[in-house]
């Protein structure tokens, strides 16, 4: 397969965009085809020219499905999310091999994200990791609880979405934080963390002060 | 608003001089101005045209704040709080150890990384220093002259900020910048591999690596970023991009009890390590607020030292300093952030 390098070194391979639809205001489902085997919870890096430094997204498909799908944020002054906003189907993007050792296990887990952080919880759940699985999600919008039906279906009373600007029933109104800090943590082998630093900071410091000794937490930060 | 010319590169002021209408050595005569003779005031800079300096003086700024906040530790240390765009506060210190100086410096506001131990990623991240930022905290520092050492150990991911980092490191090591050798300038990283590998094509300054643990499950709780890009990675790229004799690598270790500090980690240090010149800097843990961790005893600390020694491995224990100031980066300003807000400390 033909490779590019980008400005820091890193090999990036072309693949060709068979989506790119918003979701939510400001946030993003790109899709791809799967050409590589990966473990759910592994990050691609993307861009589109191998001038603009690549970024980091968590995968959010299926580790069996046929397309790679990625969750990303619009930021309006950054360099590269307008770019990947234009791409159409057909178009072609610059893709990494896949990164990164943010895994769970069988056993009990507790998953923490805010935003597009779902990504790597979802490509766990859509690889059949569902049992014993604990999700709470935040957002500030409801329209950003991403996949809100398929995590209630398939964590059946183990998923807690959380909202901090709007209200719906069966939705937490606040903050991550605040559902982790108001009342009874699941019980969990594992807590697993991933979204904006700030949220995992937050959610890392009220788990411990809850008692949660640190080993148990691992976090993946989106920089 | 406008830009501010101070930090800007002799390629930016080439640039900005040609478009004031200046001949092609006008960068040199700006860069002297700015970093040689510490001018304040396009005014000052008599031996530019009328016509250019006012050209200069209705686009640009020379923005150079002092710091707002200083405190001094017994022992010497000295912190300052520089004023940030955008309302926050960076950290810069000054440590004088006999005939040494060292400032330590910020490159962002708050920290994206969010290992544990750190009390500057609990402010979260609000933004990169620019290159006049980083800077001005050498320029603006009242003790200056007295600098020796520069190092990128303040507030923020060096690499995560890499342009700025490098414009800064370039107009600090440039002749027509301060002129500071590059051998006395480290910058530290918590190993973002690719800004990581520029940074060494790019400079000739010295690169610490913070550490921490040698095993990944064990650095992945206090660090984050061993999920995405692991130790054992980082030390492949700096076997790959051996640093030669002028520069030097070296591997930070805050010790904390019972958690690093056994012989099992000295072991695995050296076994890793091997094959990278390199020194490890043992470093006491400034405990902050909530942390469920805390300091190693010094007898502690001492043992593994001669541990890491007894296989060769060239380390030192940095001495706590600025214990009585809130020495833990990130807590004078966090300090400062809630001052201001009017929230409880």
């Amino acid at each position: 397969m033909v490779s590019t390098r980008s400005a820091e070194g890193l090999r990036l391979r072309k693949a060709e965009v068979k989506s790119n639809d918003q979701i939510a205001p400001g946030i993003f489902r790109l899709t791809f085809p799967r050409d590589r085997d990966f473990i759910p919870g592994q990050t691609l890096a993307l861009t589109t020219d191998p001038a603009i430094s690549p970024r980091y997204y968590s995968i959010a498909s299926g580790a069996n499905d046929a397309l790679f799908e990625i969750l990303y944020d619009l930021v309006p002054e950054g360099q590269l999310t307008p770019r990947l906003a234009r791409l159409g189907a057909g178009d072609a993007l610059l893709v990494s091999e896949e990164l990164g050792a943010f895994r769970d296990a069988d056993g009990a887990s507790v998953w923490i994200a805010s935003g597009t952080g779902i990504a790597p919880f979802a490509s766990m759940a859509r690889s059949g990791m569902v049992s014993q699985k604990t999700l709470v999600h935040g957002s500030r919008t409801l329209a950003g609880l991403y996949l809100r039906g398929y995590f209630s279906s398939v964590l059946d009373g183990r998923y807690m979405p959380c909202c901090s600007s709007e209200t719906a029933q069966g939705v937490f109104p606040g903050r991550t934080t605040a559902w982790l800090a108001s009342g009874d943590l699941p019980a969990a082998e594992r807590y697993l963390l991933c979204g904006s630093s700030r949220m995992v900071v937050d959610a890392r410091d009220v788990l411990i002060s809850r008692g949660v000794p640190f080993s148990r937490v691992v976090a993946e930060i989106y920089f | 608003m406008a830009e501010s010319l101070f930090g800007a590169t002799l390629a930016g002021l080439g640039r900005i001089a040609s478009e004031a209408g200046l001949p092609a050595y006008g960068a040199k005569q700006l860069s002297d101005w700015l970093y040689g003779k510490n001018a304040t005031s396009f005014k000052d800079m008599l031996n530019l045209p009328r016509r250019a300096r006012e050209w200069l003086a209705e686009r640009y700024t020379i923005d150079t704040p002092g710091p707002i906040k200083a405190t001094e530790s017994q022992d010497g240390t000295r912190k300052y709080l520089f004023p940030a765009a955008g309302g926050g506060f960076v950290e810069a210190a000054w440590i004088p150890e006999g005939r040494r100086a060292t400032l330590c410096l910020s490159v962002q506001v708050g920290c994206k990384m969010g290992c544990l131990f750190c009390m500057t990623g609990k402010q979260g991240f609000q933004g990169h220093l620019s290159a006049g930022e980083i800077l001005n905290q050498y320029r603006s520092l009242p003790e200056r002259d007295s600098v020796t050492n520069i190092v990128y150990m303040g507030m923020g991911e060096p690499m995560d900020n890499l342009a700025n980092v490098l414009e800064s490191l370039e107009v600090l090591c440039a002749p027509h910048g301060y002129g500071l050798s590059p051998s006395r300038v480290t910058v530290s990283t918590i190993g973002l591999i690719p800004a990581m590998r520029e940074f060494l094509e790019a400079t000739r300054c010295h690169l610490a690596v913070s550490m921490h643990s040698p095993f990944a499950e064990e650095r992945r709780r206090l660090m984050p970023v061993e999920n995405v890009y692991p130790l054992k990675d980082v030390l492949s790229v700096l076997r790959e991009n051996p640093l030669g004799r002028q520069r030097r690598v070296s591997f930070e270790y805050i010790m904390f009890d019972g958690l690093n500090d056994s012989d099992r980690h000295a072991r695995e240090i050296a076994r890793i390590l091997e094959g990278i010149r390199c020194r490890v800097n043992l470093i006491p843990f400034h405990p902050i607020p909530g942390t469920p961790l805390s300091p190693s005893p010094r007898e502690r600390m001492e043992h593994f030292e001669q541990e890491l020694k007894r296989r060769s491995i060239l380390t030192t224990i940095r001495q706590s300093r600025g214990l009585d100031i809130s020495a833990a980066c990130g807590m004078l300003s966090t300090r400062e952030l809630v001052r201001l807000r009017g929230e409880p400390d």
